[in-house]
């Protein structure tokens, strides 16, 4: 896995670094003194600027990583070890452990049939009294007592949609204290100061993507603001330590090679690819301090978003997610995985890009803050995986009577009327196997 | 078996037309049996024109009502509400209450505004109070942002003054007639931006009162950051939101038109500002269409033509449920036919007031009872709003 991730970091650094010669733009300049004036009078209104993006293209997207993800080959695995993998008819072909149903069922306990829910049992058909109102005033005595543990066991059930900002930020620790507010603003102005080359990737990538969305296109500025920062931000070197990924190294010009002149870039580690500005755009749907808005994005990157792009065995990693969400379709929706099989729409082609995005961009905003609200709740990605199973198995019928994968594409296209916890619920406990 | 309903319009719109098809209405000509048309505002006037103007029959549904100007011109509009609240104050009415500075406590809705030229010199006077405000001119007969400009000067209306030598006999026309209020310069932003609210509110009778709101209302939002600052005055793209004037900035985005869902708005402001405040929010802005409405009988113009994708099927649904509503299984149309439609025709409007229902029964009414129908599509329900208007807003 190491391995893999090493060569896979390699040629997006080369990317990187090729666009950078073409273009004969430097990966970091300083930014003479009037660029810096006008850049601080323009902080909340970059959206505004047009630079001329059009020779920027992104560095990678993530079919280009579905691409590696499924040449994945173990040298070491023989196959004869797991009966069961032998048979896995989906992309991934590297046996990592995932859960079957019943153990999600009991790792998922609490979005069980008999157990209230946001999202399904605040609906406009149930009276309050049922859920609702209880559910609310716990929270809101979890919130008093500042309880982040307490916090992280209620919002597996859901957060009311007024805590939902407090919760979250009581679970990441986020409490922005003067000093949190004095070094986003010393990162507002290393971005004043210094102008990188990932800079015009994140404008371009906020215009692709952000900006065209119905519900984020307000917030295009706080983007901008957020990840701006984020990418000059060193602290962020330290998921590192626990992550399977390095940070990318350059060296100051002419001394390539040399350890003593190398340094990491971007300044954090993090080189953004198409879409990744989808991972901060339903924050600020939460936040509108700049400030805090940061600190909870950069916590949510280095405890969960960050697996989603690099290659691992965790079992919150990517992989680990691809692997099961075949391994549940293939299992429980036998017919429906061969059919699609067959005419060449391999379901997780399909269903990659909505995992990688932590679905950000595809559901409703208030559907998926409900999502976000339980990656959260268990610590774990693997709802992702579950989510994008039930999506499947929701649509199965239309999906049993097309053709080719582009029509497969279409018939789940759009997933913005869907409603998640119904979705996970039925599929987790409702559906006989 | 009762006969297919005959429609006429003036309007071409796809959004129309495919809604009348979709029923096997049938098309006929202005001058034959027709039970519906959907008229232009113009048509309208001649319609309900003392010289021109001819009686409805009583199988025939009109889109406005006769006096809808009342409502949508601006001017007309203020006076209608001014002389509801003195009305209401006459009678006694504890809406009508007053605050110990004299402003009204539930019916303080529209900002100090002034007739022009007619109010000229009430409006100096309360000017020079604030010579630091600034106020936003509108013309009383346009729609769609046209011609409103935002002053901070007196001599910027020099040409309203009655006793201006430039002032020419054309200004004292009423083509020229301007309403003058005062602008609010401190306005909700989100994401910096300034917005406001496309509501669309059906009345199918005036008396009684019953009217209904689409739930999928919109934001529009102005493409360039707010600022207050006086130097942007003249930059119409920070201060109106209307999309005719939006459509034309460098940054309007065709995709999505700059527009958000109310329900967006909803889970926006319930997020960062709480649900009391959002639901008073609503709860009030609900109360201003009421009132409103109780001060003058009308509806408005709302404009057909769709900017988006998105756009043209909302307004296709509306048009939809609109007729739902309005004509109730596609019968033809008899005046006398006076119920209310039940809960499963109304699609994704819901009763804003009905003043049947509120005088019959208002203390059975559950108050905590919610539409029958869930929003469905993007969004967090609705809030119930079909509940007697004076025991709940007072």
């Amino acid at each position: 896995m190491r391995k893999a991730q090493g060569s896979w970091e390699k040629r997006i650094l080369k990317s990187l670094n090729s666009m950078c010669t073409e273009l004969n733009i430097p990966l970091a300049q300083k930014r003479p003194a009037n660029e810096q004036k006008e850049l601080l009078n323009k902080w909340n209104e970059m959206g505004t600027d047009e630079p001329d993006l059009s020779l920027f293209r992104p560095v990678y997207a993530p079919k280009d990583f579905l691409e590696v993800l499924m040449n994945l080959r173990n040298p070491n695995y023989e196959n004869g070890e797991q009966p069961s993998f032998r048979n896995h008819l989906g992309l991934i072909q590297v046996p990592l452990k995932v859960k079957d149903i019943p153990e999600l069922k009991e790792g998922f306990s609490e979005l069980g049939l008999n157990i209230g829910q946001l999202g399904i049992d605040d609906s406009a058909q149930v009276p309050p009294e049922f859920f609702e109102n209880e559910h609310v005033r716990v929270g809101q005595k979890v919130l008093a007592e500042q309880d982040s543990a307490a916090a992280q066991q209620y919002v597996r059930q859901g957060c009311p949609t007024a805590l939902r900002a407090d919760l979250w930020a009581l679970i990441l620790n986020i409490s922005n204290q003067p000093e949190d507010i004095l070094y986003y603003e010393q990162l507002k102005s290393n971005v004043i100061q210094h102008n990188l080359l990932v800079d015009s990737l994140i404008y371009k990538d906020v215009k692709l993507t952000a900006s065209n969305d119905d519900y984020y296109f307000v917030f295009e500025d706080y983007l901008y603001q957020v990840l701006l920062c984020f990418s000059r931000d060193t602290s962020v070197l330290e998921h590192f330590a626990y992550s399977s990924a390095t940070p990318p190294k350059s060296y100051i010009q002419g001394k390539l090679g040399m350890e003593e002149y190398a340094v990491y870039y971007p300044p954090n580690g993090v080189i953004p690819f198409h879409g990744f500005s989808m991972y901060v755009a339903p924050l600020c749907f939460l936040y509108h301090e700049p400030s805090k808005l940061y600190q909870i994005f950069r916590e949510m990157y280095v405890r969960f978003f960050f697996r989603l792009h690099s290659i691992s065995s965790h079992p919150s990693g990517i992989v680990s997610l691809c692997l099961l969400f075949e391994t549940l379709l293939q299992t429980h929706l036998p017919q429906l995985f061969y059919h699609l099989r067959e005419i060449g729409a391999q379901p997780l082609r399909i269903s990659f890009k909505w995992m990688v995005r932590a679905f950000s961009g595809y559901l409703a905003t208030d559907q998926l803050l409900l999502l976000w609200d339980r990656i959260l709740g268990y610590n774990s990605l693997e709802i992702l995986a579950v989510l994008a199973a039930a999506v499947f198995a929701f649509r199965a019928v239309n999906l049993m009577e097309v053709t080719s994968l582009a029509a497969a594409e279409a018939v789940l296209a759009d997933l913005s009327t869907l409603k998640v916890m119904p979705l996970l619920q039925i599929f987790l406990f409702a559906t006989v196997t | 078996m009762a006969g297919k309903v005959k429609w006429v319009t003036d309007i071409e719109k796809s959004v129309l037309i495919n809604n009348f098809e979709k029923r096997g209405w049938i098309q006929v000509a202005e001058n034959e049996d027709w039970n519906f048309y959907w008229m232009s505002v113009q048509t309208i006037r001649n319609v309900f024109s003392v010289e021109t103007g001819y009686r409805l029959s009583d199988d025939q549904i009109v889109n406005h009502f006769p006096n809808h100007y009342e409502l949508t011109r601006k001017d007309l509009m203020v006076k209608n509400i001014k002389r509801y609240r003195k009305e209401l104050e006459k009678e006694g009415s504890p809406l009508a209450e007053k605050d110990e500075n004299g402003k009204y406590i539930y019916l303080d809705f529209v900002p100090v505004t002034f007739m022009l030229p007619a109010d000229y010199n009430l409006f100096v006077e309360e000017f020079r109070k604030n010579p630091s405000s600034t106020w936003i001119m509108k013309p009383c007969g346009k729609a769609q942002g046209k011609g409103i400009f935002l002053i901070n000067k007196l001599s910027q209306i020099k040409k309203w003054s009655r006793d201006s030598k430039t002032s020419s006999f054309v200004s004292q026309s009423s083509k020229e007639a301007y309403v003058i209020s005062l602008y609010i310069n401190n306005p909700l932003l989100i994401g910096g931006k300034k917005f406001d609210l496309r509501l669309y509110v059906l009345v199918s009778t005036y008396r009684p009162l019953r009217c209904y709101m689409y739930k999928l209302g919109f934001c529009r939002f102005c493409t360039v950051k707010y600022t207050p600052s006086t130097s942007e005055l003249d930059n119409m793209f920070v201060h109106l939101t209307n999309v005719a004037i939006q459509k034309h900035g460098d940054d309007y985005n065709h995709i999505h038109g700059g527009k958000w869902t109310v329900s967006n708005l909803r889970l926006y402001l319930e997020s960062t500002r709480g649900k009391e405040v959002t639901n008073k929010l609503f709860d009030e802005i609900h109360w201003i269409i009421v009132q409103s409405l109780k001060a003058v009988a009308v509806n408005a113009s709302p404009s057909l033509t769709s900017s988006t994708a998105n756009d043209r099927i909302l307004k296709y649904n509306l048009i939809n449920d609109t007729l739902n509503i309005a004509v109730p299984n596609g019968e033809i149309p008899d005046c006398k036919w006076n119920k209310s439609p039940p809960k499963e025709v109304l699609g994704n409007y819901e009763v804003l007031y009905d003043e049947e229902m509120a005088q019959s029964d208002g203390t059975d009414r559950d108050l905590r009872g919610r539409p029958g129908q869930s929003t469905g599509v993007k969004g967090s329900r609705a809030r119930d709003s079909g509940k007697p208007v004076l025991t709940t807003w007072k």
